[in-house]
Parts: C-alpha cells; structure tokens; sequence
C-alpha cells in the first residue's frame, strides 16, 4: 500500500502543477474552475497537514525526488519555516480562487478563462515550489516558473495599461532573476553543489570570501528586486494597480512574501548570519533602506487616487517592516518578520479582495468613485475598514501582533530610534487608510456608488473568511507567532551550529 | 512566393528529412547526444519552414493552433504523468516496493520483453523526454504563430488578419 503521508511534500507541489496543463486539456470554463478549485484546495490541505506533522515532531520532513539521496538530486524540505510559509501561501492561493469566480467571469474575456485558470495555478506552483526546494538551482527554476505566470496574469488586467505594466515588471523581474542566477553560479562554482544544507557545511571550508561577497550581493539584489524593497520597488505599483483584482489579491498577498523567505532562507540557510552580518554592513544597510522605504512609500500612497494603487505603495512600506525584523539579527527580530510575512498577507489579501468587490460593483477603484460606497455596499466597505485597522496596527488586529512583536525586538536591540520611526510611520498608515474609510463612509455618495448593490456572496464570504483571520490572528497568536519564534530560533540556532 | 519554384520543390523534399531527423535525435538522445529539448526544435522548425515558404494559413492547417495549444499542454501531462505513475505503480504491486517518490523510474521496471518495451530507468527518461519534446515543439511553433500572425491564440480575429495580409502581398 502506498504511503500518502509520505508523498505530500510533492503532491503539494505537482497536484497544481499538473491541474495546470489539464485545465487547457480539458479547456470548459466551469470544469477547470472547479478543477482547479479542488487542487487549490487539496494543495492547502497537504501544506497543512505536512505543517501539523512538523510542528508535533519538531523534526524537518525531508523528501528525496526520484529517490535520489541529497546533495545528488533534489531534495524537498518543510521545515516550521517553509511549512508556515507553504501554508498560508496555498491556503491564501485556495481562497482567493474561491473568491474570484464572479470577479473574473467580469474581468476577463471568457475564452481566456481556462488559460486564467492554468497560470494560476502555475503560479501556486511557482511560489510553493520555491519556499519547499532545498535545492538552490530549483529556487531559480521555481522562482521562473511563478514569475512567468504572474506577468501572464498581470498582462489580462482590463484596460490596455496591463500588458505594459507586465512587461515592466518582466524587464525588472528577469534583471532580478538573472542577478539570483549570477549568484547561484558562483556558489556552485565555489562548492560544487546545489543542496543548500551541504552547500552551507562546504562555504565555511572552501569559500573564497571574495567570491562569497560578490556571490551574496548578485543575489541580495535579485531578491530585493522581487521582494520590491524600496529603491527597486518600481515596477510593483502598476502591476498591482493594472490587474485583474483577482490577481492582485493573489499576489499581492503571496509573492513578495515568497522572496523575503527566499531571503531568509539565504542568509541563514546558506550563508550563515556570521558572514552576512558580519562582513558588511547589510544590519544598518537593511534598517536604513527598510526605514526610508517605509517612510517614502506611505507618503506616496497618501497621494494616490486609485485606491488599488494606494494599498500597492502600502504593500512597499510593509515589506520594509519585514526587513526591519530580519535587519534586528535577533530572534525576537526575526520572528516578526516571519509573522509580519504572515499577517501582512492576510490583512493585504483580505484588503485587495475588498478592492475586487469595488471593482466589481463600481467598475472602478479610484477614491472618487467610491465616495460614498458605505452606504450602498456596507459589509465590503466595513471589511475594508478592518482590514485598514490591521494595516495601522491597531491592537486585536492581526498588524498589532507583528508591530508590536518588531517594537519590543526594537528595545531589547537597544534601537530607540527606530522603536521611534516604526511609531511614527503607522501614523502614515492611518492617513492613508483614512483617506479612503473617511472616502467611504462620510461622503457624499458619487452617481456610481448610489446604484450600487452589495458584493454577491459568493465574493463577501471568502473575503470575511480573510477578514475573520485577520481578527483571530491579532487575538489567538499561537499558531502564527508561536509557529514563528520557533522557526526564528530554530533557523538562529542552525546558523550558529554551523549547520542546519 | 509562387515565382520560387526551387524553394518549393527543396522545401517539400527536405521537410520529411527534418522530421525524420528530429525523430532520431528524440529516441536516440539515451544513448547519444541529443534530447526532447533539441528534438522538439528540429521538430517545430520542420512546420516554420514550411510556413515560411507556403505561408502561415498553410502551416496552419498542418498545425492548427488548438491542437498546437493542447499539445503545449500534453506535453507537460506527459511529463508530470510520469512522475504520477512511479508514484502508483507500487501500489498495485503490493507492499515490497513501499518507498517509491515521485519520478523514480526503477518502479516502471516490468517483466515484458525488453529488447521492445525498455525497463526501468530507460523508459522513464524516455517517457519524460517525448513530454519535453512535445511541449517544445509545440511551443516553438507557437512562439513562430504569434510573431507571424501577431494574435495566435484568439483564433477568430487572428484569422481574419492574415488572411488581409496575404491578400495584400
């Protein structure tokens, strides 16, 4: 009898990736939502049950392809880290699909809908495929995979802005990659492996430290370019304001979180934090660009207009939070970062989904055109509400654990100035989510928001299901920070070990 | 293009030659140089030749661009497939062959005659080449549609422009 619980790791991967090209097989549009809804689905199940099974254990499961033994062939590890990343990556991939049935049955042509459904799909595998790798070379190819089906997706958007905010991001994207490559090649030609775990054992014996730096740096910048840190953040606005909501959501609240594990997982998986902190100055480089970018990304999403445009520069400042954790070097640092990856997907999931409903009663999302929308769609504007309540960091809010988890690494760093700033800057936030709630509910209705109805359930539901995860994940933190902190520590303690 | 009557002929008796070279490549690449990967371009550019010279409707009929878009995805099927079936196949052979993941050829070994049906390892790097050699000659001939024709996959309005151009050369 075949053993299934030992098959997950992979099924979790392959099941979308071979949904993929049976939805164009099959081609009708019911049936391949249905089928991809079902691996969507089914992917998030073994993504969690493979989570439970770590967390009890508290060993990795580790998976050799092909039943070739590592560092020979390719080997798949869930770790807490990849398993809490692999979760709510897929769980979010299954509810934003389950959510976007009426959403892109609007906003794209319908003979492009099993090509929607595939990318997707290809999408999911992408992003999965690159938290689950233990190989550095399939990082890369996973890394291909998500970004090519995310610039497909992106180019669908409505208005003929998509495809040139795709190919944007396709320019910038594949500069990124290619920098990742550059870097994956000089490791290997310094190691001659690709398993991350052998490779980090054999960097400390054989690694040439100039080649090392060069190394780090090609594929810091990759990463930063992917993650959208804030000088390398400009291809993120468009592509998140141009495409279809559906997608917005999806990435949004999956991608760039993506390649702050990858990130992660480089320097402490591989590098180990001695090297990466210790020969340069990334520990002040990252607070200052983290906090730079915090602070111009939230001025600049006090201007805009569109709202889609607004929470994308927002999603730009989130991401320096992250970074702000990961630059503290502690655990304490670390495990906001981790839960912040978490909490901010969920609150910047459950946002953009608020924004598809918009879109798919008003036609728009600019701030003038939801003026007023308060009164006519009441369950989607006060979603939006609480969602920009987890974005400020208001506390029984998902956005207060991470905040407040980064503040006290803060103090125990000593870095009151920061503490400072990080306080200051959710001030930025509550401007901008103001803006749009004052838009919302104290506004004179404009002609399009007075004859608009509510969202169809089948939209509101999933998005509350968001919404709801955003409350008891600011109230009952066990699972996102309990999870977290011990991966913080498990991955610290990894890198002082020498080996993971 | 009818006042070329050399291309033509050459084209037509050099096509199945192509073909038939892409075709070794393909099934000899276990055993010498080659692959999916080369073969499926050898392949493909047997039809972008042929679209070349007769025109891209010709090539189309020949290879229509649903089918070359189901087949992009047959392709992968195929591959994946694969790796499905290791994954299966211990299950109908009972309980010795327990630890079996994804894409391990040796459970595709098989009592059937070898000199015809290759074992084990050999058939399943020959299973996943033919998927790689699919979908690559598939794509490559899509790739040729959507610079030649400039809308391949919406098939309708596609057509309607070619056929302006051609009209108009």
């Amino acid at each position: 009898m075949i053993d299934f619980v030992s098959q997950l790791p992979i099924l979790m991967i392959v099941l979308p990736l071979i949904a993929a090209p049976i939805c164009v097989l099959i081609g009708g549009r019911q049936a391949t939502y249905v089928l991809s809804l079902i691996v969507a689905w089914a992917s998030f199940a073994c993504a969690l049950t493979c989570l439970m099974q770590v967390w009890t254990s508290g060993q990795p499961i580790k998976y050799d392809i092909g039943n070739w033994e590592p560092p020979y062939g390719i080997e798949y590890v869930v770790d807490l880290l990849s398993g809490f990343v692999l979760t709510f990556v897929s769980g979010l991939g299954a509810i934003v699909l389950t959510y976007g049935k009426r959403s892109i049955e609007k906003e794209i042509p319908q003979s492009k809908h099993y090509l929607f459904y595939a990318t997707y799909l290809l999408c999911m595998t992408g992003l999965m495929g690159m938290c689950i790798t233990g190989d550095l070379f399939n990082v890369f190819v996973f890394l291909e995979i998500s970004s090519l089906s995310s610039y497909a997706l992106i180019s669908l958007g409505k208005t003929r802005r998509a495809p040139l905010a795709a190919l944007q991001y396709l320019i910038l994207g594949t500069i990124g990659a290619t920098f990742l490559l550059i870097g994956i090649g000089l490791l290997y030609q310094m190691t001659g492996t690709l398993n991350m775990a052998d490779m980090s054992g054999r960097l400390e014996e054989f690694g040439g430290k100039r080649t090392m730096l060069v190394a780090f740096a090609f594929m810091t910048i990759g990463l930063f370019i992917k993650m959208a840190l804030f000088p390398l953040h400009t291809w993120l606005p468009n592509a998140y304001t141009y495409a279809p909501s559906t997608v917005t959501a999806f990435i949004a609240a999956t991608s760039t979180k993506v390649s702050v594990y990858a990130f992660i997982r480089l320097m402490y998986g591989i590098f180990g934090h001695e090297f990466a902190f210790g020969s340069t100055p990334l520990e002040e480089a990252l607070i200052v660009m983290a906090l730079i970018g915090i602070f111009v990304a939230s001025t600049a999403a006090i201007y805009q207009d569109n709202v889609k445009r607004l929470l994308a520069y927002s999603s730009i400042g989130q991401i320096g939070y992250m970074l702000l954790g990961i630059g503290l070097v502690s655990v304490g640092g670390l495990t906001a970062a981790i839960v912040h990856m978490f909490n901010h997907a969920i609150i910047k999931g459950g946002l953009f989904m608020a924004m598809g409903c918009f879109a798919y009663r008003l036609g728009s999302v600019k701030l003038e055109d939801l003026r007023g929308a308060g009164r006519t769609m009441p369950w989607t504007s006060v979603a939006f509400a609480i969602g920009g309540l987890g974005l400020i960091g208001v506390p029984l809010t998902a956005g207060f654990i991470s905040k407040w988890l980064l503040l006290t690494s803060c103090f125990d760093a000593g870095r009151w100035p920061v503490a400072a700033l990080m306080l200051v800057s959710s001030l930025l936030a509550l401007v901008y989510v103001w803006r749009v709630v004052e838009a919302l509910f104290f506004a004179e209705p404009s002609t399009a928001a007075k004859e608009a109805k509510e969202a169809p359930l089948s939209m509101l539901v999933p998005m509350y299901v968001v919404i709801a995860a955003t409350i008891v994940f600011g109230v009952w933190t066990q699972w996102s920070a309990g999870i977290s902190s011990e991966a913080a520590e498990f991955l610290l303690k990894a890198a002082e070990g020498g080996q993971r | 293009m009818i006042s070329f009557p050399i291309i033509r002929v050459i084209t037509k008796i050099i096509i199945p030659y192509i073909l038939l070279f892409a075709l070794y490549v393909q099934f000899h690449g276990d055993f010498g140089p080659g692959g999916g990967f080369q073969a499926g371009v050898i392949f493909a550019s047997a039809i972008i030749l042929y679209g070349l010279v007769y025109g891209l409707p010709a090539a189309k009929r020949v290879a229509p661009v649903k089918v070359v878009e189901k087949l992009i995805a047959l392709g992968l099927v195929v591959y994946a497939g694969t790796g499905f079936l290791t994954m299966l196949l211990p299950l109908s052979k009972g309980g010795e062959a327990a630890q079996a993941n994804f894409l391990n050829y040796e459970t595709l070994n098989h009592s059937l005659n070898h000199e015809w049906v290759p074992g084990g390892q050999h058939l399943g790097i020959f299973l996943v080449e033919l998927g790689v050699g699919i979908t690559v000659t598939s794509v490559m001939i899509m790739i040729f549609y959507a610079f030649a024709g400039r809308e391949p996959v919406d098939a309708k309005s596609g057509k309607s422009k070619i056929r302006r151009e051609s009209a108009k050369s």
